[in-house]
């Protein structure tokens, strides 16, 4: 098949002594020392089960309540003698939305915000390296946590940092408010220095954004941006404010209610809608549900299980939907797709009933419209009624919350018994025994003793217990951490499906280890994605932010080495690619830094990370060609799919 | 995997031939949506039908930045704009756009839905089949001197156009009506040679006592 064109330079068996910080000295080889002695010293910042935790867990709840806080502290409360400003308004809309922490970079036009920070303790700033990292990091805390993630960064080249970032919010509807500073409003449009014109730029890879330039217009439109966030269809809003705005006094109070005439979410389904959508579940001999991340954004992970139960009917999930149902349960399938299991690609492809809940019908999910699931009716709930009809044709929409749309359809659902079922739920298992069988690489070793990536993803998600919140890169770790992590509980996936973009899985793990304190946080990164944003390992130490990171390092830009052997006849270009010598890297930045090259080392290595009270990255040196399967060709359906060519281990 | 006595349920197409993509697993069911022996025709791509002419109206917060907002949009979801008119209405914080743009239904209402995410669209209605008045306007230069000239205002005259502008070797028609009316004196005009022209782009209203604006007021 393809050519070995390791051109690292490095042999991959090397196993050098890395050692961490000053007073580590781990290696795979400390594997019995490191093992058993971890659990208890897991120190998670602000720690679980603290006064700071159930703040932030009670921040959550008026978040999702939807309800502004009304006691603000005035600057005369905080014992501070000078006027109120526009910065000062920024920081109290920032309290009054619950906010508990931002990731920001200053600049310029930002220091008024910077200089009036530190008369708001409660609001905790977390200096990122790069302000991408900034934007992927609220990306992952909104998500891990439910509640609305702020970035701030400066005009210019800080705010068009945030730009893929946004973008990023934006595809995956995450809730997001974005913050850039702009020049003084005299010299807008001007073409200043550190000027551009940022609100033209995330026009249209943002909800809704704002160009604020009058400090008294700051408590409205904050209170509108996170208010359209995280209402409906969550997604990023911008807020661009200049820095006269900051600096400017400001007498506006927040206001109570907010007028958005344009802006009103239907959250409600049609009741004849529900009423036809039981209908077809009824008459339904071989359904199927479908959950996408709108499963999760609504919370509705107790009612898709309860409809699941009650009429017997198995649940695929989309890429981003991997966790609105514990993968253990008997009637939980697993993800479909280009990179899906291949007995969930089949269940689609020969279902009478598609029940598709808060998913969009993404290419890398249906593959060629016209063969997807060629025998299905479809039912497709969504809030967004532009989704309705925008990929694949169907035959019962519902616009409205999932939750509420479930929580309205169940008591018209007539219970089916598992019997009723028997032939189609004992057809999916042998399909799913076997799909399961042929790719996977349980003895740990893929192909001649070489570290399967497979066997680490899923040691990893044993290890923690099943619990932690898993963070993927983009690329193969991202199929691998998707398939093989085994997720029980919801919002513990973290992925970027929609703009798959790569150096996304290190900062955003940030974001979610801080969102969700109370729980381990790993990132499954590869060594390409990693070298995107690495410089975030500096965030992690002078933070505290106990991420533990799980490089896959095959050498390679795995994903586009796999489209270049199966898809481009083995021309492999530009996928090999050089990486540091990452123990000395970890070292450099103060992270403790472990390797695993054979898979007797895996688990030496993963309980050697999680014993450490704070960051730590694990070096595994993984196979160079090992592939994703089974996989989808690009314009082909779901019954097309490429699988390994699998040799049987000899006798 | 396909049980012996169900071959004919596997989908005709090549790409499908591999017996183990067999979809109906349990032949005791009745497949009801999927008769024996027949593949299932193609699932229909929204938006390929057949495209013709749609007037949009959109209903909009008068906000710095709306045009540019429904005009990014357009561009961004790749959809036609081939006329686009906005102006203000009797409430000063709205303003009103006349969308005209060819596609097939489908395509059109995902226009409008698309529409309906900006946060400054109050309300967006396609009037294409209702009973409307529709106008635009257009100024047209035409090449005439004192040998042709009559005929030219001739020509107005029987499509109720007015001269404006008058110079000794040119003039300036003004035109309303719909969008086939200007075109079509335009086609006529033609032959004089044109020297400018300019179009305001359709607008419109329902005929009748309903209002789409009084739907948005507060």
């Amino acid at each position: 098949m393809g050519t070995r064109a390791d051109d690292s330079g490095r042999t991959p068996t090397a196993t050098a002594a890395g050692g961490g910080g000053p007073s580590l000295s781990a290696t795979s080889a400390a594997r019995g020392a490191a093992t058993g002695s971890g659990r208890g010293r897991i120190n998670h910042m602000p720690g679980a089960g603290t006064a700071r935790a159930d703040a932030i867990n009670a921040g959550r709840h008026e978040m999702l309540t939807d309800t502004l806080r009304k006691q603000i502290k005035s600057l005369a409360e905080r014992g501070v003698k000078r006027p109120r400003i526009g910065a000062d308004a920024v920081c109290e809309a920032l309290l009054a939305q619950g906010v508990d922490v931002f990731f920001g970079f200053p600049g310029g036009v930002l220091l008024p915000l910077y200089d009036v920070l530190g008369d708001y303790p409660e609001l905790r700033h977390i200096l990122v390296r790069h302000e991408q990292g900034a934007a992927h990091a609220a990306d992952g805390y909104a998500r891990a946590s439910g509640k609305v993630g702020v970035c701030l960064a400066t005009s210019g080249p800080g705010a068009t940092n945030l730009v893929t970032g946004i973008g990023n919010a934006m595809l995956d509807s995450v809730p997001m408010v974005a913050i850039t500073g702009n020049v003084v409003s005299s010299l807008l449009g001007k073409d200043a220095f550190q000027e551009i014109d940022i609100t033209g730029i995330t026009l249209p890879c943002t909800k809704h954004n704002y160009l604020v330039n009058d400090p008294n217009d700051i408590p409205r439109v904050f209170a509108e941006a996170f208010h359209i966030a995280r209402t409906g269809r969550p997604g990023p809003v911008h807020i661009d404010v200049t820095k006269d705005a900051l600096m400017g006094a400001c007498s506006a109070e927040h206001p109570e209610t907010l007028y958005l005439p344009g802006f009103k979410p239907k959250f409600d389904g049609h009741f004849r809608q529900i009423k036809l959508a039981a209908g077809e579940i009824a008459r339904a001999e071989r359904p199927v549900i479908l959950a996408g991340h709108g499963v999760l954004i609504s919370n509705a992970t107790a009612e898709l299980r309860e409809l699941a139960e009650k009429a017997q009917i198995p649940v695929a999930h989309t890429l981003l939907g991997v966790s609105a149902m514990d993968e253990t349960h008997p009637l939980s399938l697993g993800f479909v797709g280009m990179h899906g299991w291949k007995h969930v690609n089949r269940v689609i492809q020969s279902c009478d009933l598609l029940i598709a809940l808060g998913m969009r019908f993404d290419d890398r999910v249906t593959g060629h419209v016209p063969t997807f699931a060629p025998y299905a009716r479809i039912i497709h709930v969504d809030i967004d009624p532009a989704e309705i009809g925008k990929n694949v044709a169907v035959e019962v929409p519902i616009v409205g919350d999932v939750k509420r749309v479930l929580a309205a359809l169940l008591p018209q659902i007539e219970p089916v018994s598992p019997e009723a079922r028997a032939a189609y739920l004992g057809q999916i298992a042998e399909w799913k025994a076997e799909s399961e069988r042929m790719p996977w690489h349980g003895s740990g070793a893929w192909r001649d003793g070489q570290l399967s990536a497979d066997f680490v993803v899923s040691q990893i998600g044993a290890a923690s217990g099943h619990d932690a919140t898993i963070v993927a890169d983009v690329g193969q770790n991202q199929m691998w951490t998707a398939r093989y992590a085994g997720f029980r509980r919801p919002n513990s996936h973290i992925s970027s499906g929609g703009l798959g973009t790569m150096g996304f899985g290190l900062p955003a793990a940030m974001g979610a280890a801080v969102g969700r304190p109370d729980k381990e946080t790993w990132a499954i990164v590869g060594d390409g994605g990693l070298q995107m944003t690495a410089q975030e390992l500096m965030t992690l130490v002078q933070d505290n932010i106990p991420v533990k990171i799980a490089l896959l390092d095959n050498r390679k830009l795995g994903m586009i080495r796999q489209w270049q052997e199966l898809v481009y006849a083995g021309n492999y270009h530009s996928s090999s690619l050089l990486g540091p010598d990452w123990l000395k890297l970890a070292e450099a930045y103060g992270v403790a830094g472990f390797r695993a090259t054979t898979p007797e080392e895996v688990d030496g290595a993963i309980a050697a990370a999680r014993a450490i009270d704070g960051p730590a990255l694990v070096h595994f040196v993984i196979a160079e060609e090992q592939n994703v399967f089974p996989m989808m060709p690009a314009g082909k359906g779901l019954s097309d799919l490429l699988e390994e060519q699998f040799e049987e281990p000899k006798q | 995997m396909s049980p012996a006595g169900n071959p004919g349920h596997a989908p005709d197409q090549a790409s499908h031939a591999a017996p183990d993509h067999a979809p109906h697993p349990a032949p005791t069911h009745a497949a009801h949506h999927a008769p024996a022996h027949t593949a299932p025709p193609p699932r229909a791509l929204p938006g390929r039908g057949e495209a013709h002419r749609h007037v949009l109206v959109a209903i909009v917060l008068n906000r710095p930045g709306v045009l540019n907002r429904v005009a990014s949009l357009m561009r961004a979801r790749n959809f036609n704009i081939d006329t686009l008119a906005v102006s203000h209405t009797d409430q000063p914080d709205v303003s009103r756009m006349t969308i005209t743009l060819h596609g097939d239904d489908v395509l059109v209402e995902q226009a409008a839905k698309q529409l309906y995410r900006l946060i400054d669209v109050l309300k967006v209605q396609d009037v294409t089949s209702d009973p409307t008045v529709e106008h635009e306007i257009a100024l047209i230069k035409v090449r005439a001197d004192e040998r042709n000239r009559g005929e030219v205002l001739t020509l107005a005259e029987m499509y109720k156009a007015r001269v404006v502008d008058l110079a000794a070797e040119s003039l300036i028609v003004e035109a309303t009506g719909t969008e086939a009316e200007v075109d079509a004196l335009i086609a006529l005009l033609r032959g004089f040679g044109i020297k400018e022209l300019v179009r305001s782009g359709t607008v419109v209203m329902s005929r009748g006592a309903g209002s789409i604006e009084e739907a948005v007021k507060r």
